[in-house]
């Protein structure tokens, strides 16, 4: 597995009458050849600005990089010109957005909207356009094609608009897809559908995803890999089994224990995380999320903590991990022994 | 529960259409009955377009029904003579809102908005008022200094506090949720579910819970509605209905959550529904959901399926069991 996409201390913020929004500050990762990588945090923790980054999506001006590199297959995304980025937007790296209601075209019929993306490049001629647009519909799992393909947005539904949203994405035959929410505006019924598309076109196509959400749930069910954002970094990065089994950041402790499943029993009381998350226009110089941690120490609120590596693929950034702090076990998940579930 | 008790709200045979043009009729709620006791927590499930929104606006007479009756404490809410029998139900039953962005006057403060509806149900001194306000703005976890302020300069969570607090200020004993948490974050969220179970505990209140994620319904309620395009499809006590669904739609519903849990959640085995839900308008006089069913058979496609019963409250709308 090769990486396809390296992103490096990557820092983006916005210009604002109130002053300086520092949305992102300093984000690595990477992105491996056909793995999930989930990206999970609360709203204003700097996901969607992150997703967009990788697109150039963001308006600049106001938006603005401060640091950072982007490298796409060994290309810099952060110094290409607009027409530079439109050959990889759309056609190398697609983008599922959260609302399906508002960000198809309501003007276009659905068949032109997926063939767009080849009209500039002149690659196809008229039939050919409208063989591609019908295998992918059919591919995205939206039977009657012929007759979709000149329909408007407004006489399909929610479900049905993210799967034409899915089929945009997809007909540029990309190698990463990323997902900003494809699921939030869904019912559950219909989540788990598109949820189901999304992993079954991963496998055929072997294409990468960059998955954006608040829902752990969501995570559980298709990622391998997990960057848990808060105040514009990432706290703690692992495989999907060590964020929910051995968690070792307070933070996504706190978020599991926050979330009402099916086996919380009712007189149990959740344990919310108190508090609101800080404020980006001058973010705390210590750890962002020192202000909401029961186990905060003296250090927290003074300097950001070192990334600390835990296993090949599992760091945190968190001060409990030095070796003066106290040994303290956070809550998790427990694994269910494998019999339980069958 | 032995002995016989009045329900506070007894809902009989609600119906509420909306006429759209001459030929086509939106019914959104069809020929729903259900009754809530004092002191219980009943939640409403239920995917978008399924009705339980409309339902609990009627019942707090936000709307009014095209059919059947809602009866508070044994008398018809909508049939009121004067003002202050109007009043009387008004102040008794309240709303929490979905959006805590839109459901707030941006050109009232905190204290208007709360203060508002005292002010109308009593005669109060503006210092026994601003007392009042400050005791409420505490039980939601906000404080006097909010008071002054616009709706603008709060959070999700602390609007939705306000709009608690809101709710509150007339010392209602039903109050309907619609959807009370899922604009917020996760880690708000559970502390608004907290608030409001303390809430119920402290002042014996009765909730309606309207909501699409069946884990929080699970964790807050202690009956379970469960809807689908304007009618009830299945009921039952919440442990019963997660342990034991009957109906085949309840079971899709519950195998769809996704679980916070990675061996679960890919383990897990679902049932798929295929198709979305139909359209609400001038739906066709059978089980409304014989179109995605996996064992729909001639009849379901026939006549509209009674609900029956399944002992101690759980009542199924099926013809297939």
């Amino acid at each position: 597995m090769g990486k396809i996409l390296e992103v490096k201390d990557l820092s983006f913020s916005f210009c604002t009458y109130g002053g300086i929004v520092k949305a992102v500050r300093g984000v690595d990762f990477d992105v491996n050849e056909g793995e999930i990588v989930g990206i999970v945090g609360e709203s204003g923790c700097g996901k969607s600005v992150t997703a967009q980054c990788l697109v150039r999506l963001n308006p600049e001006p106001p938006g603005f990089f401060e640091n950072g590199s982007i490298q796409y297959k060994g290309t810099e995304i952060i110094t290409m010109t607009d027409k530079e980025m439109r050959k990889i937007r759309g056609v190398e790296i697609g983008f599922i957005f959260q609302d399906p209601m508002t960000s198809l075209n309501p003007t276009m019929k659905i068949g032109k909207q997926i063939e767009e993306i080849f009209v500039q490049r002149n690659m196809y001629n008229k039939k050919e356009l409208k063989e591609k647009a019908l295998e992918i519909l059919k591919l995205v799992g939206i039977s009657d094609g012929e007759r979709r393909y000149n329909q408007y947005p407004h006489e399909l539904s929610g479900g049905m608009k993210q799967r034409v949203m899915i089929a945009i994405a997809l007909v540029g035959n990309p190698s990463i897809i990323i997902a900003d929410e494809p699921t939030t505006s869904l019912d559950v019924t219909i989540e788990a559908q598109i949820l189901d598309l999304l992993r079954d076109l991963q496998k055929k196509l072997n294409t990468s995803i960059i998955l954006i959400t608040h829902d752990l749930g969501v995570i559980a069910k298709m990622c391998d890999r997990v960057l848990v954002m808060y105040g514009g970094k990432i706290v703690e990065r692992g495989m999907v089994d060590d964020i929910f089994y051995n968690t070792k950041h307070p933070y996504t402790s706190g978020l599991l224990g926050s979330i009402a499943s099916l086996e919380t029993e009712k007189d149990e009381e959740l344990e919310p995380i108190e508090g609101t998350p800080p404020d980006l226009f001058s973010p705390p110089a210590g750890c962002p999320f020192a202000a909401r941690c029961e186990y905060a120490m003296e250090i927290c609120y003074q300097a950001m903590p070192p990334e600390y590596q835990l296993a090949d693929n599992h760091t945190t950034m968190c001060w409990l991990q030095h070796e003066y702090a106290k040994a303290i076990d956070l809550p998790c998940k427990k694994k269910l022994k494998n019999e339980v579930m069958q | 529960m032995t002995v016989e008790k009045q329900p506070l709200i007894r809902v009989q045979n609600l119906s509420k259409y909306f006429q759209l043009n001459k030929k086509e009729t939106l019914k959104a709620v069809e020929d729903v009955s259900f009754d809530i006791y004092e002191g219980e927590t009943v939640g409403l499930v239920g995917e978008s377009g399924c009705g339980k929104s409309t339902t609990g606006r009627c019942l707090v007479k936000l709307y009014d029904p095209t059919k059947g009756t809602v009866l508070y404490n044994g008398k018809d809410i909508f049939d009121v003579k004067n003002k202050e029998e109007k009043l009387e139900y008004c102040k008794n039953t309240q709303m929490i809102f979905q959006n805590p962005y839109s459901s707030l006057n941006p050109r009232m403060t905190v204290k208007d908005i709360v203060g508002e509806g005292i002010k109308l149900h009593e005669k109060i001194s503006d210092r026994e008022l601003d007392e009042k306000i400050e005791t409420l703005l505490k039980a939601v976890g906000l404080n006097r200094d909010h008071m002054s302020r616009f709706p603008h300069e709060f959070s999700g969570g602390q609007r939705q506090r306000i709009g608690i607090a809101r709710a509150l200020s007339v010392n209602p004993k039903f109050i309907v949720c619609d959807e009370p948490i899922s604009a917020l974050d996760v880690s708000i969220q559970a502390q608004v579910l907290n608030m409001l179970k303390k809430l119920q505990k402290d002042r014996g209140l009765t909730f309606l819970f309207i909501a699409h994620d069946l884990s929080v319904v699970k964790y807050i309620s202690d009956k379970v509605i469960v809807m689908y395009l304007g009618m009830i499809v299945e009921q039952a006590d919440a442990e019963e209905l997660y342990r034991n669904p009957i109906h085949p739609y309840t079971k899709a519903l519950l195998s769809a959550i996704p679980e916070a849990d990675p061996n679960i959640a890919k383990n897990k085995q679902r049932i798929m529904l295929k198709g979305e839900i139909p359209s609400p308008i001038n739906p066709q006089e059978c089980c409304r959901f014989a179109e995605r069913c996996a064992n729909a058979k001639s009849i379901c496609r026939e006549s509209i399926p009674p609900l029956k019963s399944y002992g101690n409250f759980h009542k199924v709308a099926c013809h297939m069991i």
